[in-house]
């Protein structure tokens, strides 16, 4: 019987054949990583335990990322342990403030993952690596420790969902109109403990940051990893960034999925997640009465360059809106240097949004922009839950780079395609 | 033996409503526990007893991938987690460190807040006192099985290290 990209890069890394689903599986790991919120625990339970030394410290990521800057004391704290730590096991793959930026933007960019690898990280959008055809999942404290002394972990192989899309996007439609779509029909809990794997000639065309988006918010849908089988683009993409050889792996015609779902995308809207759930997805121009007072363009899904390319066409010439903060969170240091060698940020300074250094901060309700009881802010961020991003009173609605810049300049959420 | 008052909740409880991620700059248990479910029932805190079971619908914990979420249900004094199930890095924390977790669809339904819940881990079974149901819940896989009734992953990687015959 055939099997599945997920399933195959499993059987690798467990060193057998095949993998059936739901089989409990011991595999070695290419790559594990931590910031500072998972990070913590990690080494609480690592000291606790009495650990000294690590095994492969030259696949160990750690890096601060959620409250960097330090915005208090404790984060401070926090911070200076992970450095001390990096520092003690001797990991090179340490990325401090000013040369770092947010994982999933700051981890493939490097070339960390390759295709085919089996990658875990301490936050639930890891599943973010599946867009370079690697398997990537989220974890705990517990797991990292884990895998930090003994290089490997148990893993349930997922059953597999697939999700083909058909048909032609249309102006201002990408790939977090797509996912946020996905999201929509197969709920919060539609892909739990499930592969999703996304395919058709839609993803095909779709440039790489649309695909991280993409696999970043299967997390959305509970999905263990989210996966895209490599192509030419990804092959682009590493060029220069991985340079090792990597294998080409793909399904087989006759894999087994428990569910496919074929979505066609030629009637698909800009659309927004309404609060609190990211399933509560409706096209954006049903939402053209709600005044917002904040808007955050970038996080560890939309802030990548190419994304940041997308808001500031919208706003190049317009002025934010004089009710709204428009907040921009590049995603690395490397991201802020490529948007000031094109103008984009320029153009974004101009337009009077706060270009931030990377963090993630106000989309976990930490720093650089939260949100006050009854404020609402139109993000492109992945989570709208209750208190997200501040005060439990607050909203927060999801919606592409475009959507977010057109809204910016309106003070209300906007289509693009609504923009004079 | 597990025997504690219910607290009964709706589906999808994500971990921003568990432990919201301002109040996760700790990793101390006591801690963490003055704010647990502060988002989402504030009386919470005040009104849980050592031993208390939470009951939810679906897909109990998803969101974040934060440990700190069964760390500060665990601190806050609660015995176990009761659901219709569970969303998935949730669900594997609270195994890799030891704390029960149960998918039982049929004491969801007919549970209130303040039913008396006995949980028998010898027996695999879950009680609702107060309505008078008995049900057994969903069996974990051989070694989910193991790493839970070691007490957690790293108990079961430390006693496999000192006994590599085990």
């Amino acid at each position: 019987m055939g099997m599945t990209i997920t399933e195959k890069i499993f059987a690798s890394r467990a060193g057998k054949k095949t993998v059936k689903t739901g089989e409990i599986v011991i595999a070695e790991l290419d790559l594990t990583f931590a910031h500072e919120l998972s990070g913590i625990l990690s080494l609480e339970i690592f000291d606790e335990r009495g650990f000294d030394s690590v095994k492969n410290q030259e696949k160990m990521v750690l890096l601060s990322d959620h409250l960097t800057p330090a915005k208090d004391i404790k984060s401070a704290e926090m911070t200076k342990k992970l450095r001390e730590f990096a520092r003690k096991m001797k990991v090179e793959k340490y990325h401090e403030v000013g040369r770092g930026g947010i994982c999933h933007i700051l981890i493939p960019d490097k070339g960390y993952v390759r295709p085919g690898d089996l990658v875990i990280g301490g936050d639930s959008h890891t599943t973010t690596y599946g867009a370079l055809g690697a398997v990537a999942c989220g974890v705990g404290s517990t797991d990292l420790v884990a895998a930090w002394v003994t290089g490997e972990l148990w893993f349930k192989v997922p059953e597999q969902m697939k999700f083909v899309y058909m048909g032609e996007l249309t102006e201002h439609v990408c790939g977090k109109d797509l996912i946020l779509e996905t999201i929509r029909r197969a709920g919060v809990d539609g892909c739990r403990y499930r592969t999703a794997e996304f395919a058709g000639p839609v993803i095909e065309s779709l440039p790489m940051n649309d695909r991280f988006t993409m696999c970043n918010m299967a997390a959305e849908m509970g999905a263990k990893n989210g996966i895209i089988a490599v192509d030419k683009t990804t092959e682009s993409y590493l060029a220069g960034r991985v340079k090792e050889k990597y294998p080409r792996i793909e399904s087989d015609p006759d894999a087994q999925y428990a569910e496919v779902v074929e979505i066609d995308v030629t009637d698909l809207e800009p659309v927004v997640a309404a609060p609190y759930l990211p399933s509560k997805v409706s096209p954006a121009r049903g939402f053209k009465d709600v005044e917002v007072q904040q808007v955050v363009i970038g996080s560890c899904t939309n802030g990548r360059a190419a994304d940041l390319r997308i808001a500031a066409d919208l706003m190049r010439g317009k002025s934010v809106h004089e009710n709204v903060r428009c907040i921009v969170l590049p995603g690395s240091q490397d991201v802020v240097r490529e948007i000031i060698a094109d103008s984009t940020f320029d153009t974004l300074v101009a337009a009077g949004c706060a270009v931030s250094t990377p963090t993630c901060g106000p989309c976990i309700g930490g720093h650089m922009g939260v949100l006050a009881a009854g404020e609402k802010c139109l993000s492109t961020t992945n989570r709208n839950f209750r208190g997200r991003m501040g005060a439990p009173e607050s909203e927060v609605y999801l919606g592409s780079p475009a959507v977010a810049a057109a809204t910016a300049i309106t003070g209300r959420i906007t289509d693009p395609r609504d923009l004079d | 033996m597990i025997q504690g008052s219910a607290h009964r909740y709706g589906a999808n409880i994500d971990t921003d409503r568990i432990i919201p991620a301002r109040h996760c700059t700790t990793a101390d248990a006591a801690e963490l526990a003055k704010h647990a479910l502060e988002d989402l029932d504030p009386d919470f805190v005040g009104r849980v007893q050592p031993g208390d079971v939470i009951i939810a619908e679906e897909n109990f914990g998803c969101g974040s991938s934060r440990e700190v979420a069964p760390v500060t249900l665990k601190g806050a004094g609660v015995s176990c987690i009761i659901a219709k199930d569970f969303a998935r890095i949730f669900f594997r924390n609270a195994i890799n460190m030891g704390f029960p977790v149960f998918e039982c669809p049929e004491i969801v339904d007919v549970s209130e807040t303040g039913d008396v819940i006995i949980v028998d881990l010898d027996a695999w079974t879950i009680e609702n006192k107060t309505r008078g149901r008995k049900c057994k819940p969903a069996a974990y896989p051989d070694e989910i099985l193991a790493i839970f009734q070691a007490g957690g992953l790293l108990n079961r990687i430390q006693a496999a290290r000192t006994q590599p015959t085990a």
